[in-house]
């Protein structure tokens, strides 16, 4: 475990004795609206480039400006990403939230500020750097209308003098967000410079906290899970997108436009080999896709909660009437608008089911960039395969945070385009029967509107058909074509992406975790053997329906712990749909639902409380 | 049956495609026998056989309703999607942006246009995409048996007594104003004008909207509605008399529409009132 915590409370050695090394948290809290994003990113970006393991995560408010919103980033030689509950060093520049987060600090950590905010007094076991922001801001940036969008660059300074960054990685992290504005650079170079070169002339450190160069970051990328999600979409063929503009899943839809502006024009014409609408409301967005996937391209939306709630009618039409479709769901926090710009994982159980009527869904669960990119190429095929509407469920930690990971790499596999029949497939059948199971597999065959052939137009509807696709009320086609399509289900459950499964030969506690919950899941199992003696086995979940590995990994173990990002334990929910009453008994839940990414202490406390209850 | 590759041997009447008429027949309608929607099932039965249309690049699409139950009842060959209800709209946009070529022929009605479906109307209206969007407008929702609908005139009256004391939806108006390119309002029982009306839809390229009286003989035929047969009959006022003269600048048109269409995110409102002569607005009352 880091063990940063214990050693500060139990040393009062000068700084440089008590080194913690590349293992601290930065809270960076400013006011939103503010231009702290560039600061920030070119932080995150500098100590990435020093080849220490870095996460960004940034807690924003739904609001354009005027609220408090704060930046953390964790630095971890572990390799530890996920969010840390406390933090080591502070960055206060916003009247508002200043005292609160200051008295939120640990004994021990540190706090640079805005003079102006006075904060020392309220404190005796923080280390504090006051920073005259304003009057260091001025002599860089004479443009006095620049100066606030500036001003954040100086802590970014103050910061890379206190910590050991190197201001030659700020420099390369601030070319590479500007480009190729040289002006831009140099401009908030000067004042990340007079940071530093404050800092020098006035702080003695007096924190233990250091980053030093390390190789652990070399090759990587850093991305953040839409354009991940897009860049995916691209790769996999999308043809057809429709969106309406949602938080936190609108930057799906705008980075795909991006890409596919710059690489999906035909060179020759110049004209676009895609459509993309930006449509009036969640349903026509989800009708539109529904009426491209009907008509063979692959299509594709993005949205999140409120979405998916307007969208639950088409996806039982797509559903029923058997139309393939991709929809991204970046989770955020319900119910109702919620917490707009805040994480969970609240929709598991209830597009595990979307619509009226008996419906599942299929949903593939990414916790990576590395899977948001795989799974939404995946989920394409499969949406063909298995003629029905896949979820890609991301979140807004997901998302929109920049995660570090390996390059992509270039799908090897061809694309699955599914059971479909040309004029001359149908001609030499002579005729065919949409929703027949001809196979046993439970998928039947289709062909697209315009093929042209007599026999092969049928007519599509999301009232009661039989295997003809004519209209029928009949009880025995009705439940033919249900049980039919519980067959099709089946079949995907062998074909979705397998748990990921990590063992070790104990058989008393397992872990059951899935998306995000991962990197604190990865954790958390460090400390509990490191802490607690406990070890505890794990099988992150990728993909509903339940592959029979997650049955029999429950199995095994005597206690079986649930990670959730919701109240309700949606996850156990589901899994209680599928177990038997043996398996069901073994499950206990760890839930975690304040809005903010799941941390590995929260996991750790709540397993070893469960535990000590046995 | 036979296919545009193989002509009938018969001397049967065919078109330009060599297919008969009974070619573009349907299934058996289940609609109540006298209702006007059965009427518009014959003309654009009859439209799309005399314009040589190819059964299989059309697209029948539609919401919910007793209209949109109708295109089972034509175009036996073609492709069609009976969707959601409000809800053919977007389903036919997202269709017409995956394949071109399709010709997307669009059936409504008055409640699943004009009440849930109004959102994704006035929406589709401004894009201009091509489509044939038919409103067969009797004024009641018939499937729930026979109550107002958004498009019921003031001071109608439904068969139970009860009075409708709203102002009607004027979809013609709001096509007009939202940027469709050709629009009009017909009558079911008008058989010249409403094939004329069908024909030149089927020639333009953008979006067509025709509000078409359709009377409902179970729950809007009687004394005091203004959507029955005898009213509407007593109060159509023709604005035009509508014939389709396919010139030579259609029939082209009709073949570069079998061309990938350009530019799928920008409306081009270019033919908008260069075809007003098919335009017709019969007084709504």
């Amino acid at each position: 475990m880091a063990t940063t915590h214990v050693e500060l409370k139990e040393s009062e050695l000068p700084a440089e004795q008590r080194r913690v090394v590349n293992d601290l948290s930065i809270q960076v809290a400013t006011v939103n609206g503010s231009g702290s994003q560039t600061a920030n990113s070119v932080l995150l970006r500098a100590i990435f480039q020093m080849g220490i393991p870095a996460a960004g995560k940034n807690l924003f408010p739904s609001n354009i400006a005027g609220l408090p919103t704060w930046f953390t980033i964790r630095a971890s030689k572990e390799g530890y990403i996920a969010r840390r509950k406390d933090s080591e060093f502070l960055v206060a520049m916003n009247p508002e939230s200043a005292e609160e987060d200051v008295f939120a600090l640990k004994p021990g950590a540190a706090c640079v500020y805005d003079e102006r905010l006075n904060l020392r007094r309220l404190r005796d076991d923080v280390v504090f750097y006051p920073v005259p922001f304003d009057q260091l801001v001025a002599p860089v940036c004479p443009d006095a209308r620049l100066r606030k969008l500036v001003r954040n660059m100086v802590y970014d300074g103050v910061l890379a003098r206190l910590l050991g960054i190197e201001m030659e990685e700020i420099q390369i992290a601030l070319r590479k967000q500007f480009k190729k504005k040289a002006k831009a650079v140099d401009l908030n170079f000067n004042a990340a410079q007079a940071g530093y070169d404050y800092a020098t002339r006035t702080f003695q450190k007096q924190d233990p906290y250091y980053l030093e160069r390390m190789d652990a970051t070399r090759g990587k990328i850093a991305i953040d899970g839409n354009s991940a999600c897009a860049l995916g979409a691209m790769f996999a063929g999308v043809t057809v997108v429709t969106w309406y503009p949602i938080t936190p899943s609108s930057s799906v839809c705008e980075t795909l436009i991006e890409y596919m502006r710059r690489y999906r024009v035909d060179k020759e014409t110049g004209k676009a080999t895609f459509a993309i609408v930006q449509a009036e409301d969640e349903l026509a967005a989800i009708g539109m896709v529904m009426g491209a996937g009907w008509a063979g391209a692959r299509a594709m939306t993005a949205t999140s909660g409120p979405g998916i709630s307007l969208m639950a009618e088409f996806t039982g039409f797509g559903y029923y009437a058997e139309i393939p479709a991709v929809i991204f769901d970046i989770q955020r926090v319900g119910p109702s608008t919620g917490l707009p710009t805040r994480t969970a994982q609240g929709d598991m159980l209830k597009n595990a089911v979307l619509s009226h009527g008996d419906t599942k869904h299929i949903m593939l669960i990414p916790c990576s960039v590395e899977e948001c990119f795989t799974f939404s190429i995946e989920a394409f095929d499969l949406a063909e395969e298995f003629q029905t509407p896949v979820f890609v469920m991301s979140d807004l930690d997901l998302g929109m945070n920049s995660w570090m990971a390996d390059p992509f790499s270039y799908p090897e596999k061809p694309m699955v385009r599914g059971k479909v029949l040309s004029a001359e497939d149908v001609r030499r059948l002579g005729g065919f029967a949409r929703y027949k199971d001809v196979d046993g597999d439970g998928i039947g065959y289709r062909t697209l509107p315009g093929t042209p052939e007599p026999l092969a137009g049928y007519f599509t509807r999301g009232s009661g058909h039989n295997e003809k696709a004519i209209y029928s009320e009949r009880p025995n086609d009705y439940v033919n074509n249900m049980d039919r399509l519980v067959r099709k289900f089946e079949t995907a459950r062998a074909k979705l992406p397998k748990p990921v499964i990590q063992e070790n030969g104990r058989r008393e506690v397992g872990i059951i975790a899935y998306g995000t919950s991962h990197w604190a899941v990865l954790e958390a199992l460090d400390q509990l053997k490191k802490e607690q003696d406990i070890e505890a086995s794990y099988c992150r979940l990728r993909a509903y329906p339940f592959a029979l590995e997650v049955r029999d990994f429950i199995r095994r173990y005597d206690r079986v712990y649930v990670v959730d990002q919701n109240r309700d334990a949606q996850m156990l929910g589901l899994l209680r749909l599928e177990l038997e009453a043996e398996d069901i008994k073994k499950l206990r839940s760890v839930r975690h639902y304040d809005g903010l990414p799941i941390d590995a202490r929260s996991i750790t406390d709540e397993i070893v409380s469960q535990e000590a209850q046995n | 049956m036979a296919t545009a590759t193989v002509p009938p041997a018969s001397p049967a009447k065919v078109n330009r495609l060599g297919l008969e008429m009974a070619n573009y027949k349907g299934n058996k309608s289940t609609l109540c026998a006298g209702c006007g929607h059965n009427a518009i099932s014959e003309r654009i039965i009859e439209a799309c056989y005399e314009m040589g249309v190819e059964p299989h690049r059309v697209a029948k699409l539609s919401g919910i309703g007793c209209s949109s139950k109708s295109p089972a009842y034509f175009l036996r060959t073609a492709y069609g999607v009976n969707s959601l209800h409000g809800r053919m709209p977007s389903i036919a946009t997202g269709a017409m942006l995956a394949n071109r070529n399709l010709i997307a022929l669009g059936v409504s009605g008055d409640g699943d246009t004009a009440s849930i479906g109004i959102g994704q109307f006035v929406h589709l209206m401004r894009r201009n995409m091509p489509l044939i969007y038919i409103i067969e407008d009797n004024g009641v929702y018939g499937l729930t048996k026979g109550q107002f609908s958004a498009t019921a005139d003031i001071g109608s009256k439904l068969k139970t007594g009860v009075v409708n004391d709203l102002p009607p939806i004027d979809t013609c108006a709001l096509a007009i104003q939202l940027g469709a390119t050709y629009v009009g309002r017909s009558f079911s029982g008008d058989k010249r004008q409403l094939s004329a009306l069908l024909k030149g839809a089927l020639a333009h390229h953008g979006t067509c909207m025709l509000d078409v009286i359709s009377p409902c003989v179970t729950f809007n035929d009687h004394e005091g509605s203004t959507k029955s047969y005898s009213y509407v009959k007593d109060h159509d006022e023709p604005l035009a008399d509508v014939s389709f003269v396919p010139t030579s600048k259609i029939s082209r048109w009709i073949t570069t529409r079998a061309q990938p269409w350009t530019s799928p995110c920008t409306t081009a409102r270019t033919s908008c009132f260069a075809n007003s002569r098919n335009l017709t607005i019969p007084p709504i009352r």
